[in-house]
């Protein structure tokens, strides 16, 4: 066990990781949201969907160091009186794992079709691509907006509302397979003129178990990177969507639909109601866009 | 070449296909137009008159070209939530939405192009690091929270800007327009801002990304040898070489800033196609959302067509047949 720990510190990536402060700043940031994510309990001062716990009269109490804001409530309270910071813990919850899991869908759904097209060609290669186009000729939050709409027209309200988070999951990971399948594509293409790949088909090996135990542990790499990349997108586009009013309902409030919940009351002076998950959210993706930058330039040393 | 852009024109008109075939699903099957007219108690021999009268009963491919004629001279239908000609309804908001992009990209093309420049040229000063650090904040910050800490420092806290709004527009044969007033431009400064942000970092980032890769060829290298000043390396040689992708990424940009026009005029409640599409998403009103859908594929897809076809003119290199596709690889 030791011995395995001192190979990982040991390793190039462990070294890059200690060389770049931005990269520690972000992990550790990165690690006090996965600890709200997985713990909020443990962190949140009040259980905020607790109905018992909250009181009205403490509606609108202004962050603990104003005139007017009581410690118990550090970043003050929102219209309901509930505290601000443990609705962030739990709202950055739901922003991480919808974010998550859309990348998640995003990379089933685009690997697969990469490791297809590259390797057989022809008019599956030619089908997925021209797929890939046309969903690239528009931005990723107008083809979630569209399939949310969709999605509305179909079900009609009370069943769209049900089942909010995971269509809003299927909307923004929908948006993303087009980077993955691309990617892999061209590292099959390059993979499939290998060696090793005519010595699997030489033994007997299908052609599916080639694609998967052969081809696909050879081009993870880049699929890493921009999984990274774009979780951090995902979350900006689960944010925009709820701040829009198109993705997850206030009563089990993310990130974003705290922002829009929020922004009712900029205009009447209660910032902080608006400000601090702003912060937050940007504080999270920030911290994930450093961290890919980072991975992909560690992983990369051509870059460099 | 001819094959080239021959490929290209079948291409976006497939595009359009796919999409007209997807708005013509969605007016069918999800918004019933019978119910719509008669109401939801309605009798079904009623419905069925209707039905006849409208030729909804009519086999699905003529009804799919009837509609792909319909939607080529304009008619969408009628909008279910307001009432009125979907044509008509679009046409009105199309300025303030032209307006706000084309303000939000003269920003981002005139402040990132010179800085991606500055900070590629000057790469090692301290300038040119806070720089790229500020621009990563700039792709950070999601733009709807741009749009709300814009409005909580100028219409709050200094009370200097108004917060939503076109303020007072000016009708110029048919085109609303917000640029001949005061309070026009004044309520175009924070929607234009929170657009450009983004796309000010990204262009920054591109340009200089673009620019470090031209500065490492050998044609500058050469260039220096000959005893060309800096000045004229940089202008003559390196930057007209950084030019040529540019071109592709301002267009693909535009598109994009067209895209989070939605966010920004929902911030602003900016009176444009963007905020028209997201009421009509959250009411379900499927012939706006349908149109909707149309237009803007059509926008993109000219917008593509366009720039692939510049990239051909501008770049010579790319005129043999597949250049392009090898050179986007």
């Amino acid at each position: 066990m030791t011995d395995v720990l001192t190979r990982a510190w040991q390793s190039d990536i462990a070294f890059e990781f200690r060389r770049s402060p931005a990269a520690i700043g972000a992990a550790a940031v990165l690690l006090l949201f996965l600890a709200a994510a997985v713990v909020p309990d443990a962190l949140a001062p009040v259980p905020v969907f607790d109905l018992t716990r909250i009181a009205l009269r403490d509606a609108f109490l202004p962050p603990a160091w104003m005139e007017g804001g009581s410690p118990a409530f550090l970043l003050g309270t929102d219209a309901q009186g509930r505290d601000l910071l443990s609705a962030i813990i739990y709202g950055a919850r739901v922003s991480m794992l919808v974010g998550a899991a859309s990348v998640l869908l995003s990379v089933l759904i685009g690997v697969p079709l990469g490791l297809i097209a590259g390797y057989r060609g022809g008019w599956a290669d030619a089908l997925i691509m021209r797929a890939a186009d046309i969903q690239l000729t528009f931005p990723a939050i107008l083809v979630a907006v569209i399939f949310d709409g969709i999605a509305r027209a179909a079900l009609g309200g009370v069943a769209h509302e049900r089942l909010a988070v995971p269509l809003l999951i299927l909307a923004i990971g929908i948006t993303g397979w087009v980077q993955y399948a691309r990617t892999v594509r061209g590292a099959t293409m390059v993979e499939r003129g290998r060696d090793y790949v005519a010595a699997a088909a030489l033994i007997g090996r299908r052609q599916g178990a080639i694609m998967l135990r052969h081809i696909l542990p050879n081009v993870l790499t880049p699929v890493l990177v921009l999984a990274t990349i774009n979780l951090a997108v995902a979350i900006i586009l689960e944010a925009t969507l709820s701040f829009v009013g198109l993705g997850i309902p206030p009563t089990q409030p993310s990130l974003g639909t705290l922002i829009r919940v929020g922004n009712d009351y900029l205009l009447s002076g209660e910032w902080w109601i608006v400000i601090f998950p702003g912060i937050a959210l940007l504080l999270l993706v920030l911290a994930v866009n450093l961290l890919g930058d980072w991975l992909r330039d560690a992983l990369n040393p051509a870059l460099q | 070449m001819i094959a080239y852009v021959l490929s290209r024109l079948w291409q976006a008109a497939l595009v359009m296909l796919v999409v007209i075939g997807l708005a013509f699903v969605l007016f069918t099957y999800l918004g019933d137009p019978v119910v719509g007219i008669l109401g939801a108690d309605s009798s079904e021999a009623a419905r069925a008159a209707i039905r006849s009268e409208l030729g909804l009963d009519r086999p699905m491919p003529v009804q799919f070209l009837d509609y792909l004629g319909r939607v080529l001279s304009g008619d969408f239908g009628v909008s279910y939530r307001l009432g009125r000609p979907v044509d008509v309804i679009l046409a009105e908001r199309v300025p303030a939405t032209v307006e706000l992009a084309l303000a939000g990209m003269a920003l981002a093309l005139l402040l990132g192009i010179p800085l991606g420049i500055l900070t590629a040229l000057r790469r090692r000063s301290a300038g040119a690091q806070a720089l790229l650090g500020v621009s990563l904040l700039g792709i950070s910050v999601p733009s709807f929270f741009m749009g709300v800490l814009l409005i909580w420092l100028f219409s709050v806290t200094f009370d200097l800007l108004p917060s939503f709004g076109r303020g007072e527009t000016v009708d110029l044969w048919g085109w609303s327009t917000g640029l001949l007033t005061l309070s026009g431009w004044r309520s175009l400064i924070l929607p234009a801002i929170t657009i450009a942000v983004f796309q000010i970092a990204m262009m920054m980032r591109l340009v200089r990304a673009e620019m470090l890769e031209v500065l490492r060829k050998d044609f500058i290298r050469f260039a220096r040898a000959r005893g060309l000043s800096d000045r004229a390396v940089h202008l003559r040689h390196a930057l007209r070489n950084t030019l040529v992708p540019v071109v592709t990424i301002a267009g693909l940009q535009l598109g994009s800033v067209i895209g989070f026009a939605v966010i920004t005029e929902s911030v602003f409640q900016w009176p444009g196609l963007g905020l028209l599409f997201l009421q009509s998403v959250a009411a379900a009103d499927v012939p706006v959302m349908s149109a909707y859908l149309v237009l803007i594929a059509a926008v993109f897809v000219t917008i593509n067509l366009v720039v692939d076809l510049l990239y051909l003119w501008i770049d010579p290199r790319l005129r043999a047949d597949g250049g392009l596709e090898a050179a986007r690889r």
